[in-house]
This record gives C-alpha cells, sequence and structure tokens, in this order.
C-alpha cells in the first residue's frame, strides 16, 4: 500500500504529433479510490497503462510510494491489473492463475496456498479452483482476475474497465463488490471507466479527462455540483446538464428573453448549465415549449425547446402537460460558464457544499 | 509403383484432418442439410475428389500390398508368389536396417532443428515491429523454392571444388566431400532440408505467437520479470496446439517430403551414401529393380508412419491445450 503521484506526466505516441496524454498532476493518497473518466480516445488507458509500465512515459515522472517508476519492469512496480477481458492464463487452473505471479516472486508455498485460499473465500471462488477459465462464465472470470490481483497484495491496482464485458445487473453488483472489497483492503487504486455512473459510485476522487489532459479532479459530489468547464457538465450526471446560450443584464440570467434567476455577475454573453433534476415546473418564469416525454416510472423526463434551445426537465408529478409549461431554478442550482473558454464562472449566489472528506 | 509413398505424403493432409477427428470421437455433423432430388447427385459432387483418392492413394496402395508377396522377374515376364519372404527378407537385411536407423537419426534432427530454429525466428520475428515485413517476406521466400530446386542450391554450397560450405570447412582443416563421405553427405542433407522447411514451420509459429491475445501477454509481463519464464510458462503453452501440429507434418516431411533433396544430393554417386528409408524404396525399386522387395519395404513404411501418427496423437496430443 502506498500512495501514487504523477509529476508532468505525457505521452506521445511514436509516428503521431500530438500527444495521447499530456501535463497529467495527480496526488494519489494512501488507499484512495481514484477512477479516470473520460469519453472514448482521452487517454484513460493510456495513462493508466504508464502507471503499470505497459506503456513507456515520455514525459513526467510516476512514483508509486517513494519509488520512481519510470524506468521499471511492470514486474517490479509492485502493482496488480484487472484487464477488461480478464486476460487469464487460458491453459491453467483458475488456482495456478492467482498463484502465478506469486511463484515468480519466490513466495514460500504456504504462504501461496494461503492467499489463494484466502482470496477464493473473499470471491466466493472456492468451487472453481481447480476449472480452466474456458469452463467458468464472464462474472466468474471477472472474480477470478480480482483474485489474481488481490493475492499480490500490491501497492496499487490498477483497473482497465474491468467490468465493461459484463452484463448491466452483474455490472451493478460486481460495482459494489470491487468497492467493498478495496475498502476492506485499503489498497490504493486508479480505475479506468467511460461510464459516468460507475465512476461516480466507485470513487473517492474522480479525474475527467478530455483528449488527454485533466478537466477536473475532485469528488464525485463536488464535480457534479461544481463542473469546471462545459465538458465535465456535460459529461457527469444523466441526464446530460443541458447547456444553453444566455447573457447575463441586471444582475439577472436571462434566456432567450426571460430572466430566470439573479446572478451576482457582470453583464455579458454566458452559457448557462441547468441539471435537469434541479428545474422545477412553476407557474410563471421561462415559457418552455414540450416536445416528447420520457416516462421512467418514478419520474419522467421531459424534453423540451426554449426559443430553439434543447432542454430537459425531471418530473415527478403525474399531472397531464400543457403543451408550454414554465420553469422555474433556484439561483444556486444555476451554472455559468465563460461562453468562450467554457470554464466554470464562480458566482457568489453558488455555495458549493461539499461533504467533507 | 514408386508413387506409393509420394502420394501417402500428398495425402496426408487429409489423413490428418481425418484421423484427428477420428481420435476426438467428433463426426461432421452437417449444419443445414442440403436435400437433393436425385440421390446420386451428391455422389456426383464427390467423384473427382473420390476419383482424386482411390487413383492417386488407395489403387497404388492395394498395388503395392499385392506385388509385395511376389517376386518379380526382373524383365518384367512374370512373377512368382512368395508370401512373406520380401518382408523377412527386407527386415533382416543389413542395408535396410542401417538405411532404417539413418532415416529415424535423420527425421530427429532435422524435426527438431527446423521446428527449433523456426520457433527462434518466430520469437524474434514477433517481437520487432518495424522492418517485421520484409523480415518476413524474406523468410517465408524460402519455402516458394521447390525442394528439387532448393536441393540444387543447397548442392552448390556444399561443391566440392567452389561450394562456399566446403571452404569454410576447409578454413576448420576440415575436408568437406559431399557424396562420397557418409557423414559429409548426412550433414549436406540435414542442413538443406532443415533450411528448406523452417520457413514452413516460420509461419505457423508466427501466426500462433501473433494469436496470444496482446493482454494476456501483458497480465505476464505484470506476474513475471524474466522473460525466460514468461516464455516457457505462457507462450509455449500457447502455442502448444501449433506446435504438435508443425511436429505431425515435420514428420512427415523428413520421412517424405525430402526425396528430390536426397535425389539430388546423392543420385549417380557411390553407394555408401546415406538415404531415408523412401528413398531405398525408389532405388530398389526402380534402379535395382526389385519391384516386390521395394513394394514390402514401401508397405512398411505405410505401417510405420500409421503407427506413428497414431502414437502422437494417442500421446501428444492429450497434453496440448486446444485453446
Ligand atoms: N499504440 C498506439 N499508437 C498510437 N496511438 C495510440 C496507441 N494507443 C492509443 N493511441 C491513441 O492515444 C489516444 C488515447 O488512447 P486510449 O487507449 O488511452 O484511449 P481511452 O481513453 O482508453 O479510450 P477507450 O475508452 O476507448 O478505451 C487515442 O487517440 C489513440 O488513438
Ligand atoms: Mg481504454
Amino acid at each position: 500500500m502506498a500512495h501514487l503521484s504523477l509529476t508532468n506526466v505525457g505521452k506521445t505516441y511514436g509516428g503521431s504529433a500530438q500527444p495521447a496524454v499530456a501535463d497529467v498532476n495527480i496526488e494519489i493518497r494512501d488507499g484512495e479510490f481514484i477512477v479516470l473518466v473520460g469519453p472514448s480516445g482521452c487517454g484513460k488507458s493510456t495513462l493508466l497503462r504508464m502507471v503499470a509500465g505497459l506503456e513507456t512515459i515520455t514525459e513526467g515522472e510516476i512514483r508509486i510510494g517513494e519509488r520512481l517508476v519510470n524506468k521499471l519492469d511492470p514486474a517490479e512496480r509492485d502493482i496488480a491489473m484487472v484487464f477488461q477481458n480478464y486476460a487469464l492464463y487460458p491453459h491453467m487452473s483458475v488456482r495456478d492463475n492467482m498463484a502465478y505471479g506469486l511463484k515468480n516472486r519466490g513466495e514460500r508455498k504456504a504462504v501461496i496456498e494461503e492467499r489463494v485460499a484466502e482470496a477464493a473465500r473473499m470471491l466466493e471462488l472456492r468451487p472453481y479452483l481447480d476449472r480452466k477459465p474456458r469452463a467458468l462464465s464472464g462474472g466468474q472470470r471477472q472474480r477470478v482476475a480480482m483474485g489474481r490481483a488481490i493475492v499480490r497484495q500490491p501497492s496499487a491496482f490498477l483497473f482497465d474497465e474491468p467490468l465493461s464485458n459484463l452484463d448491466a445487473k452483474l455490472r451493478v453488483s460486481m460495482r459494489m463488490e470491487i468497492r467493498k472489497l478495496q475498502k476492506r483492503l485499503g489498497t490504493t487504486s486508479l480505475y479506468v471507466t467511460h461510464d459516468q455512473l460507475e465512476a461516480m459510485t466507485l470513487a473517492d476522487r474522480l479525474v475527467v479527462l478530455n483528449g488527454g489532459r485533466v478537466e477536473q479532479i475532485g469528488a464525485p459530489l463536488e464535480v457534479y455540483r461544481a463542473p469546471a468547464s462545459t465538458f465535465v457538465a456535460s459529461f457527469i450526471g444523466a441526464p446530460a446538464m443541458s447547456l444553453l446560450d444566455a447573457h447575463v443584464e441586471n444582475g439577472q440570467v436571462m434566456l432567450e428573453g426571460h430572466a430566470l434567476a439573479p446572478v451576482a455577475h457582470a453583464a455579458g454573453p454566458v452559457t448557462l448549465g441547468l441539471r435537469a433534476e434541479d428545474l422545477r415546473l412553476t407557474s410563471g418564469g421561462v415559457p418552455m415549449r414540450v416536445d416528447h416525454v420520457e416516462e421512467l416510472g418514478a419520474q419522467r423526463i421531459v424534453h423540451g425547446t426554449v426559443g430553439d434551445q434543447a432542454l430537459a426537465i425531471i418530473d415527478t408529478s403525474e399531472a397531464l402537460l400543457p403543451e408550454t409549461v414554465h420553469l422555474g431554478v433556484a439561483p444556486s442550482r444555476v451554472h455559468l460558464f465563460d461562453a468562450r473558454t467554457g470554464r466554470r464562472i464562480e458566482t457568489a449566489t453558488q455555495p458549493v457544499a461539499v461533504p467533507a472528506e | 509403383m514408386t508413387d506409393t509413398p509420394l502420394s501417402l505424403a500428398e495425402a496426408d493432409s487429409t489423413l490428418f484432418a481425418r484421423l484427428r477427428r477420428w481420435w476426438s470421437g467428433e463426426t461432421a455433423t452437417p449444419v443445414k442439410r442440403v436435400q437433393f432430388d436425385r440421390p446420386l447427385t451428391p455422389w456426383m459432387f464427390l467423384l473427382p475428389q473420390l476419383a482424386v483418392v482411390a487413383i492417386f492413394f488407395y489403387w497404388p496402395s492395394v498395388q503395392a500390398v499385392t506385388s509385395s508377396f511376389y517376386l518379380e522377374d526382373p524383365f518384367g515376364f512374370g512373377a512368382t508368389f512368395v508370401g512373406l519372404d520380401n518382408y523377412t527378407e527386407a527386415l533382416t537385411s543389413r542395408g535396410y536396417m542401417s538405411t532404417a536407423a539413418f532415416t529415424a537419426f535423420f527425421c530427429v534432427v532435422v524435426t527438431a532443428l527446423s521446428l527449433g530454429l523456426g520457433l527462434l525466428l518466430a520469437v524474434k520475428a514477433d517481437k520487432v515491429i518495424r522492418g517485421a515485413e520484409t523480415y518476413k517476406t524474406l523468410l517465408i521466400s524460402v519455402y516458394a523454392i521447390a525442394p528439387p530446386v532448393a536441393g540444387l542450391i543447397g548442392m552448390m554450397f556444399f561443391d566440392m571444388h567452389m561450394g562456399p560450405f566446403t571452404q569454410i570447412a576447409a578454413w576448420f582443416g576440415h575436408d568437406l566431400r559431399v557424396g562420397i563421405d557418409y557423414w559429409d553427405t548426412a550433414t549436406a542433407l540435414i542442413v538443406i532440408s532443415v533450411w528448406k522447411q523452417i520457413p514452413y514451420n516460420f509461419i505457423f509459429f508466427l501466426s500462433g505467437l501473433q494469436s496470444v491475445p496482446v493482454s494476456v501477454r501483458e497480465a505476464a509481463l505484470i506476474d513475471a520479470k524474466s522473460g525466460w519464464r514468461r516464455f516457457c510458462d505462457i507462450t509455449l503453452p500457447l502455442l502448444a496446439p501449433t506446435a504438435f501440429f508443425l511436429l505431425v507434418i515435420n514428420i512427415t516431411y523428413t520421412m517424405f517430403d525430402t526425396f528430390p533433396i536426397i535425389d539430388v544430393i546423392v543420385k549417380d554417386k557411390p553407394a555408401n551414401n546415406p538415404m531415408t528409408l523412401v528413398y531405398k524404396v525408389y532405388l530398389d525399386g526402380f534402379k535395382g529393380n526389385d519391384i516386390g522387395g521395394s513394394s514390402a519395404q514401401s508397405v512398411i513404411l505405410m505401417v510405420v508412419v500409421a503407427l506413428l501418427t497414431v502414437l502422437q496423437f494417442r500421446f501428444l496430443e492429450r497434453r496440448v491445450h486446444y485453446g
């Protein structure tokens, strides 16, 4: 167990001019669960594989504990990795799959057996110890891959989309298992996913990547409540935050000529961010034309347009909706972004409640 | 008559597939049954293939078996039934037994070397990313050379007067006399046969290596620091099906397909030269005009090869993991 530090880490693949990862600085505390999240191709896997030693580091430094690992072989870095397609050794039994790394480090037989037995107990793999991977279900294979990581008692776990090959239901239960296991073992973890729900539920802190650069680092709620940019805002949260062209006038946000909420910001154009769950249907306020309604049972998502800008609201009432509804929002739930750069504009009326760590 | 062993080798690929299916108890269950209006139609489609198999494989085999029980007049005027005489004679003759011993030796050495070197080159090529294509093409191109041509090229290398290998041997104080000295000839045969077979093994090993999933290799990279350990524990077991297939093919190659190479090297040379059983079948039958004896030899060969193949499936394939 150790802390992990990435300093100015960058990666440019041979033959490409654009760096796949650039200027990444993250300090990961001992025992912390960090989730790297971002759209496809943003460099999550590349970053993770640089920590693992599977990809050379072209810039910056990575330390695991106090050790600089830039030049170390993967086997020397004292990490364990769980791959998306499990990567189990097909010719070895479950037991041997788990024991292989330990054997190579010259652990004593008794120690190996004890650790494999312990991992098998934790992961409920005992009945399958003598089976070959191909005789296991996807979920069981995933657990073997987890077991293989656990028995090594590494400084850090690295996960590269470990659940994306499982069906939705299994994914949810495995997600909780991983979280419980990591809490119990207290092993520093770096987890890659493009599923923002997975990211929100697992992470102590989220790292949102965009085009190889860090957009924001923060606790899930912090990122959710105060997204640092329009990119983060549209990526975290479902349905995605609606982003609209608006402007500030006389201390009011104006949306298509209608005052929405008071803000303390100089007059001018802004990008307005509104989460569907923060919007309420009111009797007065900004009028929205209803386009279509997604019924989800407990709630419904109402899609509509204000002027010609699309917007979504979550509504929990069961009233019949008129063709035009009126919206309201609490001033503290209004997000403003710089219309040009997309960066967040902090305003006094938006106290961000961040839970104590 | 002599096309018996040769056609045996040609038929080997189908033999291999059939044996394997037979051994694993699979039956060819058609995914989709096609119904023909006339029961004869499917036979019509099968006929060409059946004819080829019958004419080039079964018929000569039957001929070989029949004539192995006869002593044929050298001038072709008649044949006398002699029972198992041809067999006992072959099996007790010193010449036959020493050729058999050399064949076994040759088979083991050529198979081991061509498999080993093929694997080594494949492992190295697999590591190279840039230039891999050129490298591959260069290695594989040898395979496009017909065996007699390979024999001729080899012959030039080993030529007594101007062959570079002869000169290299001379630097080390050895007078290399291919075609005259038994072991010098054997060395030349082995070198040329191995050289000819390496590309074949290389192609299969390379594709075998490239079908090992990248993530499995990466997992191994994290689990084991030593490249040699990873190779022995992960790569090699995953290559086992390829290696097994190649073993069977290579043994058949050394037994049968080296014929043209041997022919080029030892033809019209003094009698005391190493050769394989197949070449002896040809020599005794065509040069020695002993059709009966030669047939008996080819029948023995058929039986030995069949046994060998069955044994390989029985004892080796069990240990091979099909992924
Ligand atoms: N071996 C490589 N050579 C060159 N470019 C690469 C290589 N591997 C990845 N890239 C590029 O680097 C960028 C980041 O890739 P990476 O695999 O890290 O994305 P990712 O965030 O993991 O995406 P996904 O969610 O789809 O897995 C991509 O633009 C990709 O094209
Ligand atoms: Mg990825």
